[in-house]
């Protein structure tokens, strides 16, 4: 083989393996993302029954029920709507009423959440990012949310 | 006054660093041998300030002075002491000291064993390298700066984040930061080379020595923190694919193939550019870690803390030195010479192979980590990409990948012979049919694909024997004239076999932990017995303690296996309230290589508990995998002709090498 038959050789397999790569995280892109949405998007964009999202929001107040066998049922708000959301398992022990949550799950049929995960995920402020962000844009972002717990600490759980 | 002083190091670090980012290439342009000198006692005496500075914040810590900002934040007096060491570095200030520390550390080292670099090549190596401490000091005293003062200095710390109380955060961080901060070697001297316009032989001698010391650290550092996390977190899970984990995993990957387009350089001088451009990306990964995890663009357990400036000022660091490096590539590349020729189906070859999908799968992980970020700077669109997208796409890739293992040590340089190479990896193929074959048989198969796991994992570890078999004439030759052989065989072949069959028991647990995990969440009464697999467990009751600076309240479960009692585990729940916080303290049970693992949900008022149990089995070999890849690290850097500063090549021990 001569040195340009040889580098074809090289330049045709490594074109080959990155076409492969590229079709593999196109279609991963297409099947394997999980949007994140506040009750209000939720309800504004009609979420379609059995979709995978994300639902993030705080866990409204007075709403936490607990069941028989480690299920529970609580209420996740923006301020402006809320979705009921059942659980069944052991929750994040950063999980509390009135703070910051983000439950991953489907929507069924009757408008209820059911959740397989619940993170509660949160920086400093005990609040995820996406649900301050949320929260920011219902207007219902209070500083208070800050001050309140300003030498919390961070932590992930899932 | 302590404070004070590491301060006023640390601002004399930064004004020795401007020194020597200018002073030594000016000298290398003019050929001047005095202002190239300068290079070697600055970064001695930049290393002696950073060192002071880190003395002085560690001096704070112990002594509890809680005049000092940061030990208030991240401090308790009743803390063990061990933890108010390790909490030097368990926040953000601190870990950029500790980042600057191991960066100088590094620049003194190639000083002081650089006796036998050309002048030229040293000078820039060194003041690239000081470029990169002058922006991260900077950084430091700019927006990050852990010498503050509080006016009213308070009577008590706020402790350090409990999560971050453990032995495993004493070795995570700066194993990763040696990492880390170690290809910033390598990047000095493919920037320098590229300043140069040539590639000197002693960059190759040098740049794999280096290239392979920071890969070790890296991949203790991963699986330290993969382990930390593991048990820790109280989830038994060990890899999230958190944008945390994949912002060190990508250097990891990027490392990895330089050091095997290193081989290919040092043995063959060929893919020099290539070479070069790998050791430019891999620093440029570890910037980008850097800014994912210190910027606060990713929330994670490693967010210290989010101050939108660091960010801005992380972003400029990485522009620049990531963009003047690929621009620098871009322009002085084209003047290196090409190297030696080699057919497609060689050791080369192979090398390239592993290249290729070694950064392939960088870049899948690349996308999956920043992809979201990109999407809602767009469009504001708020998604999680998760374990499912890198599953589907950096599986495959390495599945191909892991196949070839095993062909690569085997084919001989400038042109193999694959029909050849698949013969004698026959046993090992055989090997990985048995181990399907098996798991078929004895293992309850619901996994469809874990057998074939089994299979490929036991493969690479039979491909990595053979490997030596080979090298040893082993079965071939009479057993004296093999040892003999295998004690003149170069330690790096006993390394890159090593290191292979550490990668075979990594994938071993990878399959066992995934494919056969089981798992229960049960709610128990005290003097209630739950079974999973063949173990059973019965809750004996709760019962408080006190730690220094926590309290925890501990459940007592009995392990029995067929009426035999194996122990007793006792998981917690602590609460630590200088921070007002929980956390869930799994209790393990070693069995073998597999654990059972148990943590606590919530208590009842009548006193049952929820409790998590899973039975992962073959999980511990993930981490000693990592462990055997590391050995071979240390195997390989071990080899005289790898030793930084050799010379020349051992020529007497190739006459025992078998004919390649």
């Amino acid at each position: 083989m001569t040195r340009k038959q040889r580098r074809m050789v090289l330049i045709g397999s490594g074109l080959a393996v990155l076409a492969v790569a590229a079709a593999l995280v196109l279609s991963a892109l297409k099947d394997s993302i999980v949007f994140f949405n506040s009750p209000s998007d939720v309800l504004e964009k009609h979420v379609q029954p059995g979709a995978r999202l994300r639902l993030g929001g705080l866990v409204k107040p007075g709403s936490l029920v607990r069941g028989d066998n480690l299920s529970v049922h609580f209420e996740v708000t923006d301020g402006n709507h809320a979705i009921p959301v059942t659980y069944t398992g052991i929750l994040p022990d950063l999980f509390r009423e009135g703070q910051g949550v983000v439950a991953e799950g489907a929507l069924d049929g009757g408008g209820l959440f059911r959740a397989d995960t619940v993170l509660a995920k949160h920086d400093e402020n005990y609040m995820p990012r996406e649900v301050a962000d949320a929260l920011k844009k219902q207007g219902h972002w209070k500083d208070d949310y800050q001050k309140k717990t300003i030498a919390a600490p961070q932590g992930r759980a899932q | 006054m302590t404070a004070e002083i590491g301060h006023y190091a640390l601002v004399l670090a930064l004004a020795l660093a401007l020194v020597q980012g200018v002073v030594p290439v000016w000298g290398a342009r003019v050929r001047d041998a005095h202002l190239m000198g300068v290079a070697v006692p600055t970064a001695l005496a930049q290393f002696l300030f950073v060192a002071i500075a880190f003395a002085a914040l560690t001096a704070c810590y112990v002594r509890s002075d809680f005049s000092v900002i940061n030990v208030v934040e991240n401090s308790h007096s009743a803390m063990p002491l061990l933890y108010k060491f390790t909490s030097v570095w368990g926040n953000h200030e601190g870990s950029m000291l500790l980042w600057v520390l191991i960066l100088t550390f590094f620049g003194a080292l190639v000083a002081a064993l650089g006796t036998n670099l050309p002048e030229t090549l040293k000078a820039n190596v060194l003041a690239v390298q000081s470029w990169v401490a002058a922006a991260f000091f900077l950084f430091i005293l700019l927006t990050s700066n852990p010498f503050l003062r509080l006016a009213e200095a308070p009577m008590e710390g706020r402790d350090l984040n409990p999560v971050l109380q453990d032995i495993g955060l004493a070795v995570h961080p700066p194993m990763l930061y040696l990492g880390y901060v170690g290809f910033s070697i390598t990047f000095s001297f493919a920037v320098a080379a590229l300043i140069d316009g040539r590639i000197d032989p002693a960059w190759a001698r040098w740049v794999r020595p280096w290239t392979l010391a920071a890969w070790m650290c890296l991949t203790c550092g991963i699986a330290m923190g993969s382990f930390w996390a593991y048990y820790e977190l109280g989830w038994g899970g060990w890899w999230f694919w958190d944008p945390v984990e994949n912002a060190s995993f990508m250097p990891w990957l990027a490392g990895t193939a330089l050091l095997h387009s290193a081989v290919v350089m040092e043995k063959r001088d060929a893919l020099k550019v290539w070479t070069i451009l790998l050791a430019v990306i891999a620093f440029s990964l570890s910037l980008v870690g850097t800014f994912l995890v210190r910027s606060g663009v990713t929330v994670s357990v490693h967010t210290f803390a989010n101050d939108p400036t660091r960010g801005v000022f992380i972003l400029a660091i990485l522009t620049i030195f990531i963009g003047g490096g690929l621009a620098l590539f871009a322009w002085r590349a084209p003047l290196l010479k090409q190297g030696g020729l080699f057919a497609p189906i060689s050791r080369e070859g192979a090398l390239v192979l592993n290249n290729l999908f070694l950064t392939t799968a960088c870049a899948t992980v690349f996308i999956g980590t920043l992809y979201p970020l990109a999407l809602e700077a767009l469009t504001g669109e708020k998604i999680s990409v998760g374990a499912p997208f890198f599953n589907s796409t950096f599986g495959p890739l390495m599945v191909a990948l892991l196949i070839a293992v095993p062909f690569g040590p085997l084919l001989a340089w400038k042109r193999g012979d694959l029909a050849g190479v698949a013969q004698r990896l026959s046993a090992a193929f055989a090997v990985g049919v048995i181990g399907i074959a098996a798991t078929f048989a004895y293992a309850d198969a619901k996994p469809v694909l874990a057998p074939f796991g089994v299979g490929l994992a036991f493969f690479v570890m039979a491909g990595a024997l053979t490997d030596i078999a080979e090298r040893t004439g082993l079965f071939r030759l009479s057993l004296g004239t093999a040892l003999a052989r295998a004690a003149g065989l170069p330690r790096s072949s006993w390394g890159t076999a090593c290191a292979h069959f550490g990668l075979g028991v990594t994938l071993l647990g990878i399959v066992g932990e995934t494919g056969w995990s089981a798992e229960r969440i049960v709610t128990l009464k005290p003097g209630d017995a739950v079974s999973l697999r063949h173990y059973d467990l019965t809750f004996d009751g709760l019962a408080p303690r006190d730690g220094p600076n926590y309290r925890e309240l501990v459940a007592k479960f009995t392990v029995h296996r067929g009426g035999d009692v194996l122990g007793v585990l006792e998981p917690a729940k602590r609460s630590y309230p200088a921070r007002a916080t929980t956390t869930t303290e799994a209790a393990l049970m070693t069995r073998g290589v597999s654990q059972l693992y148990l943590s606590l949900g919530d208590n009842n008022s009548d006193g049952s508990v929820a409790v998590r149990i899973y039975h992962k089995p073959l999980v511990l070999l993930i981490w000693l995998g990592a462990l055997v890849m590391v050995t071979g690290g240390a195997l390989s850097l071990s080899d005289r002709r790898l030793r930084v500063g050799a010379p020349k090549p051992a020529s007497r021990r190739d006459v025992l090498q078998p004919a390649e």
